[in-house]
């Protein structure tokens, strides 16, 4: 085999896009698990949710999908705020087995609202510019992508920035590390837990729409990145934050260069991920960054 | 008093029995009618082997597709290649399933892992199969494997009439049920109970824990396995989405959780309140509109778990609870 270093660098980049969307995904997940200690089955559905509002605010008002975000993300952060407070808040309590049922009972329900509302069609927005590219040296890379990297690279940072240097973010801290004795330090945790899933579901307003330029939506989209992001939330140490921003560009890399070196058709290129997740586990089964969120 | 309500729960159950076993005589049921008896039995024995390492040994899996698919994939193979007996080939994959889950159970439990990352680490393996199993081309990749037509009878474990199907799946029930009830009461329960309540407590009396999560992750593997070549038998087509995707590992995990968690019936009373009512509901709705019923379906699960967190079994010890409270 002729190795072919253009291909090569074409993976790299094209891996680290789409793994800069998946940190982003990842991280609203982990971020829920690390504080609420629930794993929410419904964070793929609530993706492709925010994918087809910036689809019909695209298709209906002709609203770019990169001015949406301003408008989709606060509506998923309200979303996720009704979420938590009609079904999450009464089996705070509960066996956890109980609430993974839950969060799975709200993703069938949503993904047959999908189905019924807006059809199996596979449905991709035609933007001006969705096949206009920058070169970087010798490589074009598409605008869309370029804009989506830029935008989930930074959002992802702030959010950490948020997480460590604000008195909100150390409070979400706190209870996410000692539930009582947040209480005791005065800290309204029922608040926080309404704030982090809320948060958590708002992470998915900026990645749908920034999504949705470059990927086709249908009501079963959120299924492969809720997959993904299990992957990538196991890979960075469950409720890991920072292990989910380098675990998401990693697993897109490894995803993307592994697709060049698996002969045949292209679905075959997930495993290398999966087989990755089985090499970690193996040796370092914490997950390759340390530990919890403390 | 303990055993008054015991033998009378044990008459219950035999009366049950015998009633399921003359139900085929008693009525004669449609062809579809009683397919949706094979396939709650059938949900019922997959939730009830699930049941033994979720349920007893409060170890919760997410991927227990993988077993009933490595079950019904290598005796289908087998069956296609060399023409091996599908009875062989049942237990083949029985034990294929085992060396998976003992494989997997290893990965998780020797560094104490357990709760939500045994559930990830579970979705993920069985997700690797799925992927593996869509994409090669002599297992038949994503369009799957037919079972060959050969003479009717009980050795090459193919009938023409629904009944005997019927029969051997609810053998294969009364068994996973007898053993789950069996085990409950002996020392290995004990032992699984005590790890599911406090594994720390569980290792400082001195049950060597790693060994019995591994035993019992083990059979509980070996058992969907069994369950899985039952299914390609009695279908005579199996696919990567149906023996191996992700739906059927959650579709195995919600009958317990519905029924009641741990309870040697829980599992069974979930299928068969479940998985009718959802048929029911698809007769109603599904014809008019895509989706609808299934939306049915998960407001059902989320209402039930938000109102009834013990699953049916618990809602009825409540009940019988409350009574007894009264009479006192």
């Amino acid at each position: 085999m002729i190795f072919n270093f253009d291909l090569l660098f074409q993976a790299i980049i094209y891996g680290l896009i789409i793994g800069s969307i998946y940190a982003l995904i990842s991280s609203g997940l982990t971020f829920i698990l690390g504080v609420l200690k629930i794993i929410n089955l419904a964070h793929g559905e609530f993706l492709m949710l925010a994918m087809y509002f910036a689809y019909y605010l695209f298709a209906g008002f002709e609203l770019d999908p990169f001015l949406s975000i301003f408008l989709i993300t606060p509506l998923l952060f309200f979303f996720g705020a009704f979420i938590f407070y009609l079904f999450i808040k009464p089996i705070l309590k509960s066996p956890v087995i109980n609430q993974v049922l839950l969060t799975i009972g709200i993703s069938i329900f949503l993904q047959n609202l999908a189905l019924y509302l807006f059809t199996p069609d596979f449905r991709t927005l035609d933007l001006s510019y969705s096949q206009r590219t920058i070169s970087m040296g010798k490589l074009p890379i598409g605008i869309p992508q370029f804009i989506a990297f830029t935008v989930s690279i930074s959002i992802t940072l702030s959010f950490y920035w948020f997480l460590k240097s604000t008195d909100l973010g150390r409070s979400i801290r706190a209870a996410a590390q000692n539930r009582e004795a947040a209480i005791l330090f005065g800290i309204n945790v029922d608040r926080i837990y309404l704030i982090s899933f809320s948060i958590g579901a708002a992470c998915l307003g900026v990645a749908g729409p920034l999504l949705a330029t470059f990927h086709y939506v249908t009501p079963t989209v959120g299924l492969d990145f809720l997959m993904t992001a299990f992957v990538v939330v196991i890979l960075g140490g469950m409720g890991n934050f920072l292990g989910a921003f380098f675990g998401g560009l990693l697993i897109g890399l490894t995803e993307s260069v592994g697709a060049i070196f698996i002969p045949g058709p292209g679905s075959l290129s997930p495993i290398v991920t999966f087989i990755f997740l089985i090499i970690i586990l193996l040796f370092k089964p914490e997950g390759l960054f340390g530990r919890r969120l403390r | 008093m303990r055993t008054w309500i015991e033998s009378k729960a044990l008459l219950l159950v035999l009366g049950m029995l015998i009633f399921l076993i003359l139900i085929p005589h008693l009525f004669t049921f449609s062809s579809y009618l009683l397919h949706i008896l094979i396939m709650t039995f059938y949900f019922s024995y997959l939730s009830s082997c699930w049941n033994l390492l979720g349920g007893i040994a409060g170890q919760h899996s997410m991927g227990h597709s993988a077993f009933v698919g490595l079950g019904a994939y290598s005796s289908t193979f087998f069956l296609l290649k060399v023409g091996l007996n599908p009875w062989i080939g049942m237990l083949l994959g029985g034990m294929v399933a085992a060396l998976a889950g003992l494989f997997i159970g290893y990965l998780s439990f020797r560094y104490r892992l357990r709760g939500l990352y045994f559930l990830l680490v579970t979705i993920a393996f069985a997700e690797i199969l799925y992927i593996l199993f869509s994409n090669i081309r002599s297992l038949g990749g994503a369009s799957g494997l037919v079972v060959p037509l050969k003479e009717e009878g009980l050795i090459n474990f193919q009938f023409s009439s629904k009944v005997t199907y019927y029969y051997i799946i609810l053998a294969m029930l009364t068994f996973v049920i007898l053993f789950t009830y069996l085990i409950s009461r002996k020392r290995l329960g004990y032992y699984l109970i005590a790890i599911r309540e406090n594994e720390e407590a569980a290792r400082a009396v001195g049950i060597r824990v790693i060994d019995y999560k591994l035993l019992v992750t083990t059979i509980s593997a070996f058992l969907s396995a069994l369950g899985g070549t039952f299914y390609a038998q009695y279908t005579y087509f199996i696919d990567p989405s149906t023996a191996l995707g992700i739906g059927l590992s959650v579709e195995i995990l919600i009958y317990p959780i519905v029924g009641g968690v741990g309870t040697v019936f829980g599992p069974a009373i979930g299928a068969f309140t479940l998985y009718p009512l959802a048929e029911f509901i698809r007769g109603i709705l599904g014809a008019k509109t895509t989706g609808a019923h299934l939306m049915v379906y998960g407001v059902i699960l989320i209402v039930i778990m938000i109102f009834a967190p013990g699953g049916i079994t618990g809602l009825f010890n409540d009940m019988f609870l409350v009574k007894d409270r009264r009479q006192k």
